[in-house]
């Protein structure tokens, strides 16, 4: 038995018929193929699989894609405009806060989500923030820099 | 004189763009039309006799495409090191771990493959087993290999100098134990693979892997297919560390699987899975004596190791050997003893990870040097000063440091640590510690015993000359290696990296062992360069006739070409390009001639410019048995000073600060020499403090997923002062050598030293949790 499910992802609407069991995640990178999520552990533990829905991060291995119906799901895809990177993307790369890259779409969603209720954050909330999740490469010190380097680039550029 | 266009700067690194937009793809991201879905039977005990296996309800079940056995996949043994090879693909008459692969299945999607393992039914005698490396090299203990009595994988005995008589001379011996635990990698992705057979019979296989080549060679030996018929391709990899650096039955099952249905068949591993494939950091014990003057001069090392191996051998050999070899440095001895063993145990096997053998031992004796300093009353970085060797000495087991920044590395953490104002006058609970260390720039043989290239590099130029492509097997694994091999080809090629691409990770594209032993920045780079300068002196060639220029006077920079210094009359061949390109919005501009317009010269006149590059080293090391390993054409090395602050109620330890200085030769690309020097610390943090894979009485892991296993998050790992010490490397391309694995060495025993200094208890077993460091601390209360 499937059900009808409506919801915005990126800014698109979409439909779609999907199990009762199938994960958020499920659905995103093998229905919509949007595989800029990633499977890490299926436990919530990792955070590689973190999508803003309705303006919170959340681990979509563990919300059911009917959990989705009638919200709104950003994902990583649906961050750059126009092929031009968000300024939090711009950072990632600017400061080498990308190696093996596999946290990276969850980690610059964590980002956002704090970015967008937190202009200014301290080093301390910054690493709160992402802290749920996880990266073995880089000691996570560039990534905190690039959130750093996003939040005043983006601040600046309200300013403007 | 550095003079450098490209290299030694901070480049973006080429996959940034794509890996921050979700558009980088991984193995699990691949999907092909008809694919299958595998998944695995594996034992649920630690130890038995399989007495029947039954798959006839699996293969009845709707959906169900093939299930395999070791009836299917044959008995075709393999491993890592052609010394020990101990596994079979599927086990036929023994399980040896909670793990063991038994059989596979291809189904048209996941949820009926899973429901089909459930229906193979397998009838099991179950045999005593045995979890502790000790207990399993006693006499009367569960046997896990016939052809290996008593459960020894491997055993060293090397001596090298006189320990005995120097020990005698001594005015001091103090000893040192040490106790590490089983870790796990935890990269983030769990290996994926997707294999496909063509409808000629040839393979493909892309996987999230280390080794292409060696996956390539151990996948056509176990399938008995030929080499040249199978194609490994790895994509986007996230994160290795050591584990992912030899073929899985993950692997094997999906190119099995999908020989026998004709179809793709994809196989992940779960985060559970991964624990149990393991294949990571073994378990050490380590016991130790080190011999000193009273002035602190060293003399001798004894060291004995015993290690925990698991079920099977993989890198084993290998690593046991590295916990002798890597203690002959960073300090002069005269004269240095070791045994060591590895246990079969019955739990999952290990191999190598990130520091390969090298990192307990080392841990231990950088503990051991700090309590021989204690008891000498010399300052223990003065005492590292004091023994450290220099560029262009060898260590009494013959590793030749062609560079050695050990002491500039040493003297820059005292200095950038504040070491000086801060050792024996901090605060009680909260301390300072210092520790060395040094790795190899790759291994200076192979697995397989061969005098194979290590590395083969193809460079293509576009038939217009502007775009120059870089074709290796190489493994991009996260550490950066595409972005140093276009910086190494952009910099011979005197063009700008932003007209090179690199197309790597084929083992169509050219040989190359792959991502372990941090070699690829030396041996690829080598290979790269070569082949850089074989495409410049073919365009200089064919320059120098048109020009009337010796070809020893033509140079390249910056894009341009120089003809003796200066422009020279290149009018009529700039014409000539534009004449063949009318049309394009792009011509060649400016007062000297472009490498474009030469590369098309070129390519007129010769066809498609290609240049090749190999390298392999020369000939490394003594004649004494295991003399392989440890020997490299190269040597990083680093120095750490900790900062810790300890809770004296509970025992909670917390890094403060960490000084890191590292010496990786030329550091071709400064942001990703300290993204790896940042990583490493974060690795040795997370096992010094908290990492341990846990078993249950009958072998069965405990804490197998990252929220029970844990490793740092960015709460826990304090902001680094990263200094980066260069020298310059004779055997490596343009000086340079190895970051990625020597960063770690040190890691462990700063933070034990500077808990000590904090606490004045000596932690000789880890993880250091709150409750170990509480307990023991109390130990000492008691104690007069």
């Amino acid at each position: 038995m499937k059900t009808l499910i409506q919801l915005t992802v990126n800014g698109e609407p979409v439909e779609a018929a999907v199990d009762a069991n199938r994960t958020l995640l499920q659905f995103l990178r093998e229905d919509l193929e949007l595989t800029g999520a990633k499977h890490g552990c299926g436990l919530g533990d990792c955070g590689a699989c973190t999508v803003i829905l309705d303006g919170k991060p959340v681990n979509s291995c563990l919300v059911l894609a009917v959990q989705a119906n009638g919200r709104s799901v950003l994902t990583i895809e649906g961050l750059a405009e126009n092929g031009k990177l968000h300024p939090i993307q711009q950072a990632f790369v600017d400061k080498g806060a990308i190696q093996c890259g596999f946290c990276t779409p969850g980690m610059i969603l964590s980002a956002k989500a704090l970015l967008d209720t937190n202009t200014k954050p301290t080093e301390i909330e910054i690493r709160t923030a992402i802290s749920g999740n996880l990266c073995r490469c880089t000691g996570y010190q560039k990534i905190v820099q690039a959130i750093q380097d996003a939040a005043e680039a983006m601040t600046g550029k309200e300013g403007s | 004189m550095r003079d450098f266009q490209v290299l030694g700067a901070r480049a973006p690194r080429l996959d940034a763009p794509a890996k921050s937009t979700g558009q980088a793809k991984y193995a699990d991201d691949l999907t092909m039309s008809g694919m299958l879905h595998g998944a695995l039977l594996q034992s649920p005990i630690a130890h038995g006799k399989i007495l029947n296996i039954d798959t006839s309800k699996a293969r009845k079940l709707k959906g169900v495409r093939a299930v395999v056995t070791a009836r299917e996949a044959g008995l075709v043994k393999y491993g890592v090191s052609p010394a020990r090879y101990d596994e079979t693909l599927y086990c036929h008459e023994k399980v040896r771990y909670v793990g063991d692969e038994i059989a596979a299945v291809a189904a048209v999607d996941l949820e009926t493959a899973l429901e089909a393992v459930e229906l193979i039914k397998v009838d099991y005698e179950e045999l005593p087993a045995v979890f502790d490396m000790f207990e399993a090299m006693k006499e009367g203990a569960p046997q896990l290999h016939a052809e290996f009595p008593g459960n020894v994988t491997a055993e060293v005995h090397q001596e090298f100098g006189e320990t005995g008589a120097l020990m005698a001379q001594c005015d001091l011996v103090v000893d040192h134990t040490f106790l590490s635990k089983r870790q796990d990698a935890a990269f983030i992705e769990p290996h994926s693979c997707l294999a496909v057979f063509d409808l000629q019979g040839k393979l493909t296989l892309h996987t999230s892997t280390q080794v292409p080549h060696y996956v390539m060679r151990t996948v056509a030996m176990v399938l008995r297919i030929p080499v040249g018929d199978v194609r490994v391709i790895k994509p986007c990899v996230g994160g290795g560390f050591g584990p992912k650096s030899e073929a899985t039955p993950l692997e094997m099952s999906a190119c099995l699987l999908s020989k026998v249905t004709g179809r793709p068949v994809r196989m992940n591993y779960t985060r559970e899975q991964v624990f149990l494939h393991s294949r990571a950091r073994h378990q050490f014990y380590a016991e130790m004596s080190l011999g000193v003057k009273k002035d602190g001069t060293m003399l001798a090392l004894r060291n004995k190791a015993v290690l925990d191996g698991g079920a099977y051998t993989s890198f084993g050999i290998a690593t046991v050997y590295y916990s002798g070899s890597l203690l002959g440095g960073p300090y002069r001895l005269q004269a240095m003893k070791y045994d060591g063993w590895r246990a079969y145990t019955n739990k999952p096997a290990c191999g190598a990870q990130r520091g390969h053998g090298g990192v307990a031992h080392r841990a231990c004796f950088e503990q051991l040097l700090d309590k021989t300093a204690d008891e000498l009353g010399i300052d223990p970085v003065e005492m590292r000063l004091k023994n450290v060797m220099v560029a262009g000495q060898a260590t009494i087991n013959e590793l030749n440091m062609s560079s050695l920044g050990m002491k500039e590395c040493i003297e820059a953490v005292r200095d950038g640590s504040d070491w000086k104002n801060k050792k024996g006058k901090l605060p009680k609970g909260k301390g300072i510690g210092s520790a060395c260390g040094f790795f190899v720039s790759g291994a200076g043989y192979p697995i397989y015993r061969s005098d194979t290239y290590h590395s083969t590099v193809v460079i293509k130029v576009a038939e217009d000359g502007g775009t120059v492509t870089v074709l290796t097997g190489s493994a991009e694994i996260g550490q950066g290696s595409d972005t140093m091999l276009a910086m190494i080809a952009a910099e011979t090629l005197g063009i700008p990296l932003e007209c090179v691409r690199v197309l790597s990770g084929d083992t169509e594209y050219s040989v190359d062992l792959g991502a372990y032993s941090s070699r690829q920045t030396l041996m690829t780079g080598h290979a790269a360069k070569e082949a850089a300068e074989s495409v410049r002196r073919q365009i200089a060639e064919v320059l120098s006739v048109h020009m009337g220029c010796d070809a020893a006077h033509i140079t390249f920079r910056n894009g341009n070409v120089l003809f003796r210094g200066g422009p020279g009359d290149f009018e009529k061949l700039r014409q000539g390009y534009i004449k063949e390109h009318r049309g394009w919005t792009d011509p060649p501009g400016g007062d000297y001639l472009t490498f474009r317009e030469a590369a098309r010269l070129a390519f007129l006149e010769k066809g498609t410019l290609v240049g090749t590059g190999k390298y392999k080293p020369p000939r490394l090391g003594g004649a004494y048995k295991g003399a392989a390993v440890g020997t490299s054409p190269a040597y990083g090395c680093s120095a750490q000073v900790v900062e810790v602050s300890v809770d004296l109620e509970t025992g909670q330890v917390s890094v403060d600060n960490m000084t890191d200085a590292h010496d990786c030769g030329l550091a071709i690309n400064l942001t990703s020499v300290e993204g790896q020097m940042q990583g490493s610390l974060s690795m040795g943090l997370g096992e010094c403090l908290f990492e341990e894979v846990k078993f249950d009485s009958r072998g069965r892991i405990i804490n197998a997923s990252l929220g029970e296993y844990k490793i740092p998050t960015a709460l826990d790992m304090p902001n680094v002062k990263s200094i980066v010490v260069e020298s310059n490397e004779p055997n490596g391309p343009y000086g340079a050598k190895e970051v990625g694995e020597g960063a770690i060495m040190p890691t462990i025993p700063a933070i034990l030293n500077a808990i000590y200094d904090a606490t004045g208890v000596r932690i000789n077993e880890l993880p250091v949790t709150a409750e170990r460091l509480y307990m023991a601390m109390k130990e000492k209360e008691k104690k007069p």
